[in-house]
C-alpha cells in the first residue's frame, strides 16, 4: 500500500498540534537513530523512537497514535539528553499520548490487576502509572 | 542548618528505610529535616505537555509551603520528587503567564507563590554545604571492603538542566561512598533506566531490566547496588528472586538507599538503617563485612 | 567641477521596476553644475561602461556620478572605466539607489523616486569637492611566510619557490609532513602517503629557496602587505641538528619514556626523539619537559651535537606575504562519554587505527587491539562522532570521515579476511572523484556491513566492547558484540589557531577555521592583505582539495609579487597641522595603527599604508584637523543640507 503525500492530504493540523504540545520542531530530526540505539524499551516497540517522529513528520496520524511504541516509553529522557539536533524526543512521545488521552480514552488496565498486586505497589508507581495511561 | 524538607508518599510507606536513614544520619551532621506542613503528593512525573498547566498545581503548592515557612531551599531524598519539583520550578520561573495562571487556580491560598524557591536533593546538600572531606570526620565505621555499585537512574541526571551532575559519567555518589571508606565500583548502566512506571502493568519489562542492569554490576565485582530512587529500588530489588528462578546463573545483591550507608558508616544503631524494609537482605552481606552486630568495630 | 555625467541604471527591473527613472534624469539634467544625464538598462554591462567612457569624451565631463547599486559592487568598475576614457578615477562617485532606496521601498514607487532624486543631488554635492587622487604605490618584499609544514605548507612553499622568490617555511614540531605522514593509505587510490609525501618532502629541504625552520613559531608579526615583519621563534631543541646524524643512540640509551604523539599514545618514545622515521629534517630533538636531565645521551652522542645549554633563538625576517596552514586535530576521546571514549582502550580514534593500521605504526601494520594485543575479528565503525551533533558536538560535517572509514574498513578487511567490520552511519558523503565507486566497492566486494543509525552507548564488559546501535532501514535497534570500536571524531583547528590568527590579526570562526573574504568567490584570502590560507586549516576537506588551495594561495602570492608596485587606495586620513593639538584621540579610534601622535612635533601622522580610510579618527577629532580624502566633513555636510532638505 502507497502512502499518499499532498499538500491537500498531509495532516498539517496534526504536526502543528504535535509541535504546539511538545515544543519541539520535528523536522529537526535528521533520523540518525541515535535515540533508537540508546532506549531502554526498544525492544517492546513496534516503532522505533525515531520511526515514530518520522510517522508525525509524514502526517501519519492513525498509524502513530495506534502504535504501541509511545505507551512503551518510559520516558527516561535518554533520547532527550543524546540527541545531536536538540530535538526532545520525551516531549513529543508526550504529545502523542496526550492526543490519544485527551479523546477520553483510558489506557491503563489498572482494574485488571489482581489486589495483592495492587497492595505491595509503592504509590510512586501507581501514581506515575496513572499519570501517564489516564487522561 | 535546618532544612526543609519534602518527604514525598513512597518514603512514607514502602520506602521508609530511606527516610528513617536518611533523617539520622542528616542529625550526625548536624542537619534538621523540617517537614513541609501539608504537604501532598507532587505528582511523580513532571508534565511534559506544555499546554498542560493543571499537572504542574501539584508541585507549585508543594513550593509555596515551602515559601510560607520563610525558606528558600527545599530538600528531597526520591530523585523523581526531585526531578517533578525542581521543573516545575524553572517553567514557572521562566514563563509569568505559566505562574499566574497556577497562583489563580489557588486562589484560597492566603500566599501566592513568587518562584523564589531553589529545589534540592540530599546529595547535593552533602556535596556542596557539607563537603565529602567533613563527612570523612563522621565514620566511624568504614565501610571497608564493601564493594558498593552507585546507580543513578534516569530521574537525578536527565534532562540536563536539572540534572545533579553530568549526564553520562556522574561521580557525586562516588565521591559520597568513597568518603564512607567503602570500595566503589564504577559500572556504565549506572544512568541505565529502571523500567519506571512499567512495573504496574508490565513486569516482564522490569524484570528484563533488574536481569541487565544487576548483572553487570555483578561482572563488575560488585556487592550490593546503591541509589536514591524508591521506585528505582522497588523494581530492582523486589523481583531479583523471579529473576533468577528465570536465568539460572543469576545473583541477586541487596540494594541500599545511599542513606542507609551514610547511617551504617556513622556509626548508628541498627535501628537507624531500616533494614528491614530493603526486599534482598542485605544483613548476609553486611554480616560478612563485620559491618553489622557485636564486634564490628 | 563644471562638467558633471549623471549616468541612472534601470538595473533591469531591480531600480526601474520601483523608480521613475526617467522623471529622475528629467528632474537631473537641469540640475545646477550638471551637463549630461541619461539613463540605461544595466551600467555595469560592457555597452554600459562603454556608453559610460564615450560619453566623458563627448561631453568633456569632469565629474561623474553613476546611480546605481551599492558601491561594493561596482565602483571600482565604473572607476576603471573613466581612468580608461581618461578622467581621474576619484572623480566619480556612487549614488546607491537600489539598496538604498527600490529595494527597501519597493511598495512606495512615488517615495522611492523622491528619495533617489534627493540621494542623487547630494552626491553631486559631494562630487563637487573631490579632489582627483592617485593611488599610493608601496615598494614590496618579495619573500613569502608559509606557516605550517603538513601538506598544505610544502606544497604552497615548493610553487612558491620554483617561482623563484624566497620562502620561510615554519613548522612546530620537529619534522615536517603534519597529518598524512601517520596515515596508513591515502583514499581513494590507495597510495602509502609517505612513499607519495616523502619526495615532496626532500624536495622543501634541498629547495635553495625554502628556508626550513623546523620546532619553531611564529611569535610576532608586525607590517602589512609587502612589508611583513616576522620573528620566528625557533625553540630550543638541545641539539645541534646541524651536526645531528640522525643515528638514534641517544634515544636508544633515554632512560625517560613518554607516550608518543605521532602513534597518537599507542606506543612509546623517549625524552629525546625522532617523530617518525622519515622526519625531515632528520634529526633528534629533546622533549625537555619530559627531559630528566640525566646527560646519558649527551655523552652517547659521537658527533656531539647535544647541548643542554642551548636556548630559545629569535631570527626577524622580511616577508611580503603570508600563508597560513596550520591544518587541524581530531576532537578528543574524553568527549565521547556514551562511548567511554578515553576509559576503553579498545575504544579509539581514526588517527589511532591508522597507526594501527600502518606498517610503520607500533604494531608493525598487523592490527591488533591496545587492551589485549588480539587480532579483532569484529570491528565497530562509528561515523559523524562529534560532527553533525549542534547539541553535543560541532554543528558542522567534517567531511572527510565517510571516506577514509570505508578505507579504513577495506584495509581492515584485507588484513583480517575473516573478521567483519560494521559502520554505523547517517549519510554517505562521497563526492569526490572516484569516491562514490570506491564506497560502493567496499561494501559490494569486501562486504563490509553499513548500518544507518548512530550508536548511543559503548560498554566495554570482560573483554567485549558491546555497542548499542540502530538500524532505522529496517527499523531494528541493533547490538554488536565487537572487539575493537573505531570512532570518526570531528575535526577541529589545530590548537593555538586563535592566538595565532590574533598575531596575524586575521579572524577564525567560531569553532575556530580561519576566515576566508568570501566563501564563494575568495576562498583563498583574508580581509587581511597578503595573507592566504589554505588547507583544512580554513575547514575540514581532503587531501585533494588541500593541495588545489595550497597551489592557490601560492598562485596568488605569485600574482602578488609580479606586481613592481603594490597600490593602495588613496581614500586615506589627511591632518592639518595648523589645527592638530595632539590630542590624541586619533591614535586611540584608530584600529590599524595608521595614525600616532609624533612625541617630538606633538602633531598627528598618518602612515597612509597602514591607513584604510575608515574615518575613525575623523570622527574622534574634536578640532577637525584630521579629514579623510574626499570624505571631509564639509563634503559630508553638504550632503546632509541636501538629504534634510525637506524637514
Amino acid at each position: 500500500m502507497r502512502t499518499i503525500l499532498s499538500s491537500k492530504l498531509t495532516k498539517k493540523e496534526f504536526i502543528e498540534k504535535v509541535e504546539e504540545i511538545s515544543g519541539q520542531n520535528v523536522f529537526a530530526c535528521y533520523h540518525c537513530g541515535k535515540c533508537s540505539a540508546g532506549c531502554p524499551i526498544v525492544s517492546e516497540m513496534d516503532l522505533l523512537p525515531n520511526q515514530v517522529i518520522r510517522y508525525v513528520q509524514l502526517g501519519l496520524q492513525d498509524e502513530v497514535l495506534n502504535s504501541k511504541s509511545i505507551w512503551m516509553c518510559a520516558s527516561c529522557y535518554t533520547c532527550t539528553v543524546r540527541c545531536p539536533k536538540d530535538v526532545d524526543l520525551a516531549k513529543i512521545m508526550e504529545a502523542l499520548r496526550v492526543l490519544k488521552l485527551r479523546q477520553n480514552i483510558d489506557m491503563s488496565r489498572v482494574r485488571d490487576l489482581p489486589s495483592e498486586d495492587l497492595e505491595s505497589l509503592p504509590p510512586i508507581a501507581l501514581v506515575s502509572a496513572f499519570r501517564k495511561y489516564t487522561p | 542548618m535546618e532544612l526543609a524538607y519534602y518527604p514525598g508518599c513512597t518514603v512514607k510507606s514502602t520506602a521508609k528505610n530511606f527516610e528513617i536513614s536518611a533523617i539520622a544520619s542528616a542529625k550526625v551532621l548536624d542537619i534538621e529535616f523540617i517537614e513541609l506542613p501539608r504537604w501532598t503528593c507532587c505528582g511523580t512525573v513532571f508534565s511534559l505537555a506544555s499546554d498542560d498547566v493543571m499537572h504542574q498545581v501539584a508541585p507549585i503548592r508543594n513550593l509555596l509551603r515551602v515559601q510560607e515557612m520563610k525558606k528558600d531551599r527545599v530538600v528531597t531524598l526520591c530523585s523523581m520528587c526531585y526531578n517533578t519539583l525542581k521543573r516545575s520550578n524553572l517553567l514557572v520561573k521562566k514563563n509569568k503567564e505559566v505562574l499566574d495562571k497556577i497562583n489563580n487556580y489557588m486562589y484560597e491560598e492566603p500566599e501566592k507563590y513568587q518562584a523564589g524557591v531553589e529545589v534540592v536533593h540530599f546529595l547535593e546538600v552533602l556535596d556542596q554545604d557539607v563537603g565529602f572531606e567533613k563527612i570523612k570526620q563522621f565514620v566511624k565505621k568504614p565501610l571497608k571492603g564493601l564493594k558498593v555499585v552507585p546507580y543513578y537512574g534516569c530521574t537525578l541526571l536527565r534532562p540536563r538542566d536539572v540534572g545533579i551532575d553530568d549526564a553520562e559519567s556522574p561521580t557525586i555518589m562516588e565521591k559520597l561512598l568513597k568518603a564512607l571508606g567503602a570500595e566503589v565500583i564504577n559500572d556504565p548502566m549506572k544512568t541505565e533506566c529502571c523500567g519506571a512506571y512499567h512495573t504496574v502493568e508490565r513486569k516482564h519489562i522490569i524484570k528484563e531490566r533488574t536481569y541487565k542492569i544487576i548483572s553487570s554490576a555483578v561482572a563488575r565485582g560488585g556487592e550490593a547496588l546503591v541509589l536514591s530512587c524508591p521506585l528505582c529500588d522497588y523494581n530492582l530489588d523486589k523481583f531479583q528472586m523471579d529473576v533468577a528462578r528465570e536465568h539460572p546463573g543469576f545473583h541477586p545483591i541487596p540494594v541500599f538507599y545511599f542513606t542507609q550507608l551514610m547511617a551504617l558508616a556513622f556509626g548508628l544503631d541498627e535501628s537507624a538503617l531500616g533494614l528491614e524494609y530493603n526486599y534482598t537482605d542485605p544483613k548476609p552481606l553486611l554480616l560478612e563485612k563485620n559491618l553489622l552486630g557485636a564486634g564490628s568495630e | 567641477m563644471k562638467r558633471i555625467g549623471v549616468f541612472i541604471c534601470h538595473c533591469g527591473l531591480n531600480i526601474a521596476g520601483t523608480i521613475d527613472v526617467n522623471k529622475v534624469r528629467d528632474v537631473i539634467k537641469d540640475y545646477p553644475n550638471v551637463v549630461h544625464a541619461e539613463t540605461y538598462v544595466y551600467m555595469c554591462s560592457e555597452p554600459g561602461q562603454k556608453l559610460m567612457r564615450d560619453r566623458i569624451k563627448e561631453f568633456n565631463l569632469d565629474g561623474v556620478v553613476v546611480a546605481n547599486c551599492s558601491p561594493t559592487l561596482h565602483e571600482k568598475t565604473f572607476r576603471n572605466a573613466a581612468a580608461a576614457a581618461g578622467l581621474n578615477p576619484y572623480r566619480v562617485e556612487i549614488a546607491n539607489i537600489r539598496e538604498q532606496v527600490s529595494w527597501p521601498h519597493e511598495h512606495e514607487p512615488e517615495t522611492a523616486t523622491k528619495k533617489a532624486i534627493r540621494i542623487i543631488q547630494a552626491t553631486i554635492e559631494r562630487l563637487k569637492s573631490n579632489a582627483s587622487l592617485l593611488p599610493l604605490k608601496v615598494p614590496l618584499t618579495r619573500k613569502a611566510l608559509v606557516i605550517g609544514g603538513g601538506i598544505a605548507g610544502m606544497q604552497a612553499a615548493l610553487d612558491i619557490a620554483d617561482g623563484g622568490y624566497e620562502v620561510y617555511l615554519v613548522e612546530k614540531s620537529p619534522t615536517i609532513g603534519g597529518r598524512m605522514a601517520q596515515l596508513s593509505e591515502t583514499f581513494p587510490t590507495l597510495d602509502c602517503p609517505q612513499c607519495i609525501m616523502t619526495p615532496k618532502m626532500t624536495a622543501v629541504s634541498q629547495h635553495p629557496n625554502i628556508h626550513l625552520y623546523t620546532y619553531s613559531e611564529v611569535e610576532e608579526v608586525n607590517g602589512f602587505v609587502g612589508n611583513f615583519d616576522v620573528t620566528i621563534k625557533k625553540k630550543a631543541s638541545y641539539v645541534d641538528y646541524d651536526k645531528c646524524l640522525g643515528c638514534g643512540e641517544c634515544a636508544k640509551i633515554c632512560p625517560k619514556k613518554v607516550p608518543n604523539e605521532f602513534d597518537r599514545n599507542l606506543s612509546i618514545r623517549k625524552a629525546i626523539y625522532r617523530p617518525f622515521d622519515q622526519a625531515v629534517p632528520s634529526v633528534y630533538t629533546i622533549d625537555m619537559e619530559n627531559c630528566l636531565k640525566c646527560k646519558v645521551c649527551m655523552r652517547k652522542c659521537e658527533p656531539k651535537a647535544i647541548n643542554f645549554d642551548q636556548t630559545d633563538e629569535y631570527i626577524d625576517v622580511k616577508v611580503g606575504a603570508i600563508i597560513v596552514a596550520t591544518g587541524f586535530d581530531l576532537m578528543p576521546m574524553e568527549h565521547f562519554k556514551e562511548y567511554g571514549g578515553g576509559e576503553y582502550p579498545d575504544v579509539i580514534d581514526a588517527i589511532q587505527f591508522e597507526r594501527l593500521l600502518a606498517a610503520s605504526g607500533p604494531t608493525g601494520g598487523e592490527v591488533l587491539r591496545p587492551s589485549d594485543k588480539k587480532v579483532p575479528k569484529d570491528v565497530v565503525f562509528i561515523q559523524c562522532a562529534g560532527s553533525r551533533d549542534p547539541n553535543l558536538g560541532v554543528a558542522y560535517c567534517s567531511r572527510i570521515c565517510c571516506m577514509y572509514v570505508a578505507k579504513q574498513a577495506l584495509l581492515y578487511k584485507h588484513a583480517v579476511p575473516d573478521g567483519q567490520a560494521y559502520v554505523f552511519y547517517i549519510d554517505i558523503r562521497s563526492n569526490g572523484k572516484g569516491y562514490e565507486e570506491f564506497v560502493q566497492r567496499v561494501m559490494e566486494e569486501d562486504r563490509v556491513l553499513y548500518l544507518r543509525g548512530k550508536v548511543s552507548k559503548v560498554i566495554e564488559e570482560n573483554g567485549v566492547v558491546k555497542v548499542y546501535g540502530s538500524d532505522t532501514l529496517t527499523g531494528r535497534s541493533i547490538e554488536v558484540d565487537a572487539d575493537l570500536v573505531v570512532l570518526a571524531p570531528a575535526m577541529l583547528p589545530s590548537a593555538g589557531i586563535r592566538e595565532l590568527a590574533s598575531k596575524l590579526r586575521i579572524t577564525t570562526d567560531e569553532y575556530g577555521w580561519l576566515k576566508e573574504a568570501h566563501l564563494k568567490l575568495r576562498p583563498l584570502e583574508t580581509m587581511t592583505p597578503g595573507i592566504y590560507i589554505a588547507g583544512v586549516a580554513q575547514f575540514p576537506k581532503d587531501i585533494t582539495d588541500t593541495v588545489s588551495q595550497a597551489s592557490g594561495a601560492a598562485g596568488k602570492v605569485l600574482a602578488l609579487f609580479s606586481k613592481e608596485q603594490i597600490e593602495h587606495e588613496p581614500i586615506v586620513a589627511t591632518v592639518d597641522h595648523t589645527i592638530c593639538a595632539g590630542c590624541g584621540f586619533c591614535e586611540a579610534a584608530c584600529a590599524y595603527g595608521a595614525i600616532k601622535v609624533n612625541p617630538k612635533t606633538k602633531k598627528a601622522e598618518v602612515n597612509e599604508t597602514l591607513c584604510e580610510g575608515c574615518a575613525a579618527c575623523s570622527a574622534a577629532c574634536p578640532s577637525g584637523a584630521a579629514q579623510v580624502q574626499n570624505f571631509r566633513k564639509d563634503q559630508i555636510l553638504d550632503m546632509v543640507e541636501i538629504l534634510a532638505r525637506d524637514y
